[in-house]
């Protein structure tokens, strides 16, 4: 792995560098590190950290570069006869990239020599059979321009990788060698080290920005595509949901309508179950249990939230599923055809969301002054008076800001749909029957072999972009009805 | 007072008693008592789900950890085996030595079954080629007795868990009524029986009509090597804005875009996630497909909110006077912080940190949709760098896997995959507490 030596490298000269530039800054002191503007360390440091934030800075922006560069290349050598018909350039370089690949390989396992790999006039056929012999994985006929342009695209980026080497050991070295030379007594290291490291810290902290900044121009890029492909307006109101697995010449209908409904229901139905328990378990456990009680029942609780959602999944699938069935199947009412179905999956959803809410709504009763609830009991009032005429209003805005949260949490919620919701995707007002929602759709259209040019597997970006939104404006509503709501008491 | 039944007609109310309850007072302490009982009702049903979830994974999972083996001891001399490599069919002259040794076995403990090899085959599988690999891998074994334990076919180990009866039974080239007499004959004169199931824990996934010889040990590597991409990355990144946002940060627009953009991630649904992943890592970077590294990469993004949320909470529990202290004897900002408060604040770090770990090892959408399924986690990467790169799955991905396929078979792995995924996140989850009592200071 060169990139790995390569930073053993450059962490090398800066571990060289360190001794070194604190050496001369002692040096220069005579020896006396009383005399110096700040402690040895930190020349050493501002030595090693001029060392390695450049060149660690250039491994990085080069190594997000040169895959454009070359690809933009490599994309232009291939001649308009090569892409076929009904093809498009992005796949044929995708098949440049697997043979690519397979030369790559065939090398390192020395199945082919260099020389082999980069002759341009070997024979296509040859050449195909011996990576095939090789155990690549190639498409069967690879063709001369494909070849041409796998060669190049090689040689290209192997001159790239030693060109970047080259480039990263001096740029370590220059910055070793210049900090070395600025080192002296009277060089403040320490302000411009603590500087350094604030920087860093700071880069550390925008990576949130970052991810936000990824997501959204992922989705956007990819939702772009595929409304180039399908009109927007068949996606947002089309109502039947039937996507053409071949993906080519069957026309697929993409309405989120089916979706959007089966996710409303999946979540509406584990709210109903989540809701009320969470919410009487929290009023009990504030306003009622003993302290033993609580410290036993809490924690007990919070266990449900700790456990993966594939176990909810399969607790879906093989326990609830099963046991709704033989109540409301053929056997029982007759209503339910299949294990799978929005009941299911939304009751189960619905244990999942249980203490999401019971923790939530329990700090907000906790918040509630102590002083309301004594100028009720004052009045006369009981305690269950209390709680419902006094704190559960005093709470009521903190208490949808959780329900709100649990909503955006049922309807981002993926393995249990996946696995205890079926996969149809319907209209209808049965809860028994198997529907699919917006997250089960997401997996499905991507994890199939559908290439990622069709409007089959772009739609998944589409949905997601659509979740994306509706669970943001969730959580944006939640947190500013639950701010607003603290102001008042604090 | 004893009389209660002065009127006040002025207002027209009835008399009230302070001793007897009036129907309104009854209602009223009704009401209360209904009250709490609802209180009770909603923890009961809460705990009543938590039981039925344990309940359910534990007896339906436990029996992933037994297998059926038939242990036959069996003796080859070279001149069989000289006989035997020079048929056409070899690994069916090794199955008819089998078959003969095996009969003598029945024979000695007083058994008397008709069986062919077919039926072999059915309760077995290949046997001839296992015993013919062994003997060309292990050829100093002839000669002497070895003991073989040879894995029984998932029907027949259903027969044994009750999966499979001899009234639902159907007879299909899979298992047929009349090899349940051999294995009962077998049982009896204890060649086959049951034992601990090593392959589960240490092997790696199967082919899709092979649900006995999948195995878990893949996937656990693979989850192994994602969690230390998620501790590498995670921890100083989420360490170090931590300590910008609690320490450094001033009062201005872009440190409030920071904090808005971290409680957001922290409510993105997770398979948004994995579309970033599919789409950054994937398709703009071109990241091997299905790799652990990518998998961490995407799980880091995911887990550093968390990180971040409960690293700054435990910066934050640092009291000012350790600052002031260290600004007081001379320290700079920056040595106040890294010489002082992080020590300090470090127990209630790794507790938060641990905890986004298990989050993370039980995270499964994102990976399913950068390629992670189970069924590439095919056997164990070659080697440290390797591990990272080469295509392998992930725990939970390989219950997903397990559980999406039609074998009823795959059931039970699937839920014994379950058991294992919650040993590691309650090792985990104990760690944390732990460190949190041991080291946690209140100031």
């Amino acid at each position: 792995m060169p990139i790995l030596w390569l930073i053993l490298i450059v962490s090398a000269i800066a571990a060289v560098g360190y001794f070194l530039g604190r050496s001369r800054a002692l040096q220069s002191a005579g020896g006396d590190s009383r005399n110096l503007h700040s402690l040895p360390s930190f020349y050493g440091a501002n030595v090693g950290l001029k060392t390695l934030i450049p060149a660690i800075g250039l491994l990085i922006f080069w190594l997000l570069v040169q895959p454009f560069f070359v690809n933009s290349q490599v994309s232009d050598m291939i001649p308009g006869t090569a892409v076929a018909e009904g093809s498009s350039r992005s796949l044929v370089m995708a098949e440049v990239r697997r043979t690519t690949a397979g030369l790559n390989s065939a090398v390192a396992q020395g199945q082919m020599t260099e020389g082999e790999a980069r002759n341009p006039d070997t024979d296509v056929a040859d050449i195909t059979q011996r990576l095939k012999d090789a155990g690549q994985v190639v498409t069967s006929d690879i063709t001369q321009p494909v070849l041409h342009a796998a060669q190049s695209y090689r040689v290209m980026n192997a001159n790239g990788y030693r060109v970047m080497s080259i480039a990263i050991i001096l740029v370590a070295l220059a910055g070793a060698a210049f900090s070395w030379w600025q080192t002296h007594s009277e060089y403040r290291a320490r302000n411009v080290v603590e500087q350094g490291v604030r920087v860093l810290l700071l880069a550390a902290a925008s990576i949130a920005i970052l991810t936000t900044v990824g997501i959204v121009l992922s989705l956007i890029f990819n939702t772009w595509e595929f409304f180039k492909l399908y009109p927007a307006s068949d996606f947002f109101f089309g109502t039947t949901w039937a996507p053409s697995f071949s993906g080519r010449g069957g026309s697929s209908s993409l309405g989120i309508l089916p979706l959007l409904w089966g996710t409303l229901y999946i979540s509406i139905v584990a709210l109903l179950v989540a809701v009320p328990i969470g919410l009487f378990t929290a009023i009990y456990l504030s306003e009622y249990a003993s302290s033993r009680v609580r410290s036993i029942a809490k924690p007990m609780l919070e266990v449900l939230a700790g456990i993966p959602t594939i176990v909810y999944g399969l607790f879906a699938l093989l326990t609830v599923g099963p046991l709704l069935l033989g109540v409301f199947g053929d056997d029982g009412f007759g209503w339910m055809k299949a294990g799978t179905a929005v009941m299911t999956a939304g009751l189960v959803m619905g244990i999942m969301l249980i203490p999401f809410v019971s923790s939530l709504s329990d700090d907000i009763i906790n918040a509630v002054p102590q002083a309301m609830r004594d100028g009720s009991y004052g009045l006369g009032a009981t305690q269950s008076e209390t709680i419902r005429q006094v704190v559960l209003p005093a709470a009521l805005p903190g208490i949808v800001g959780a329900i709100l949260l649990a909503a955006s949490r049922a309807i981002g919620e993926t393995m249990i749909v996946v696995l205890g919701a079926g996969a149809a995707a319907r209209l209808s007002l049965n809860p028994f029957e198997a529907m699919t929602t917006v997250t089960a759709k997401i997996v499905s259209q991507l994890t199939g072999d559908a290439d990622f040019a069709s409007p089959e597997a772009l739609v998944a970006f589409a949905l997601g972009m659509t979740l994306f939104i509706l669970t943001l404006g969730l959580n944006i509503f939640a947190l500013y009805i639950v701010r607003k709501y603290r102001e008042q008491y604090e | 007072m004893t009389d209660a039944s002065m009127q006040s007609p002025e207002t027209g109310r009835r008399a009230t008693s302070l001793t007897a309850a009036d129907a309104r007072t009854r209602k009223r302490a009704n009401a209360e008592k209904r009250f709490r009982a609802y209180g009770i009702t909603a923890i009961a049903t809460g705990l009543f789900f938590l039981i039925v979830l344990f309940s359910s994974i534990l007896s339906q999972g436990i029996p992933a950890f037994t297998r059926t083996v038939v242990s036959v001891e069996f003796t080859l001399t070279p001149q069989e085996r000289e006989e035997a490599e020079g048929t056409l069919f070899k690994t069916k002259a090794y199955s008819n030595l089998f078959v003969s040794a095996l009969n003598k076995e029945l024979a000695e403990s007083g058994m008397n079954v008709d069986f062919d090899e077919e039926a072999i085959e059915r309760l077995l599988g290949k046997v001839g080629g296992t015993i013919r690999t062994f003997y060309s891998e292990n050829p100093d074994q002839l000669d002497t007795p070895v003991k073989f334990d040879l894995a029984a076919s998932s029907r027949v180990d259903g027969y044994f868990k009750g999966r499979v009866s001899r009234d639902t039974i159907q007879d299909s080239r899979f298992l047929q009524k009349s090899d349940l007499d051999l294995v009962d004959a077998l049982e009896t004169a204890g060649i086959i029986k049951q034992s601990f199931n090593w392959p589960f824990i240490t092997g790696a996934d199967s082919g899709v009509d092979n649900p006995g010889g999948a195995g878990i040990g893949a996937s656990v590597v693979g989850s192994f090597f994602m969690m230390l991409v998620v501790l590498a990355l995670s921890l100083p990144i989420g360490v170090a804005a931590s300590i910008y946002l609690e320490e450094f940060a001033p009062q201005n627009r872009f440190t409030d875009l920071i904090e808005v953009n971290i409680s957001n991630l922290a409510a993105v649904p997770s398979i948004v996630f994995g579309i970033l992943g599919l789409a950054v890592f994937i398709q703009f970077m071109h990241l091997p497909q299905s790799a652990p590294l990518v998998g961490g990469l995407v799980l880091t993004l995911m887990t550093l909110p968390t990180i971040i949320i409960s690293t700054r909470a435990s910066l934050k529990a640092v009291p000012p006077s350790i600052r002031d202290a260290a600004l007081g004897v001379g320290a700079s900002k920056m040595q106040a912080v890294f010489h002082h408060v992080l020590p300090l604040a470090a127990p209630g770090i790794l507790t938060g940190t641990i905890i986004g770990l298990a989050q993370a090892l039980g995270e499964t959408a994102p990976l399913l949709l950068i390629g992670m399924v189970g069924f590439v986690a095919r056997g164990y990467p070659e080697g440290f760098v390797a591990g990272f790169t080469e295509a392998n799955s992930a725990m939970p991905a390989q219950i997903y896997t397990w559980a999406s396929r039609a074998d009823a078979g795959f059931y039970e792995k699937a839920w014994g995959g379950i058991i294992i995924l919650l040993i590691f996140l309650l090792t985990m989850n104990i760690i944390a507490i732990i460190l949190r009592r041991r080291f946690e200071r209140r100031w």
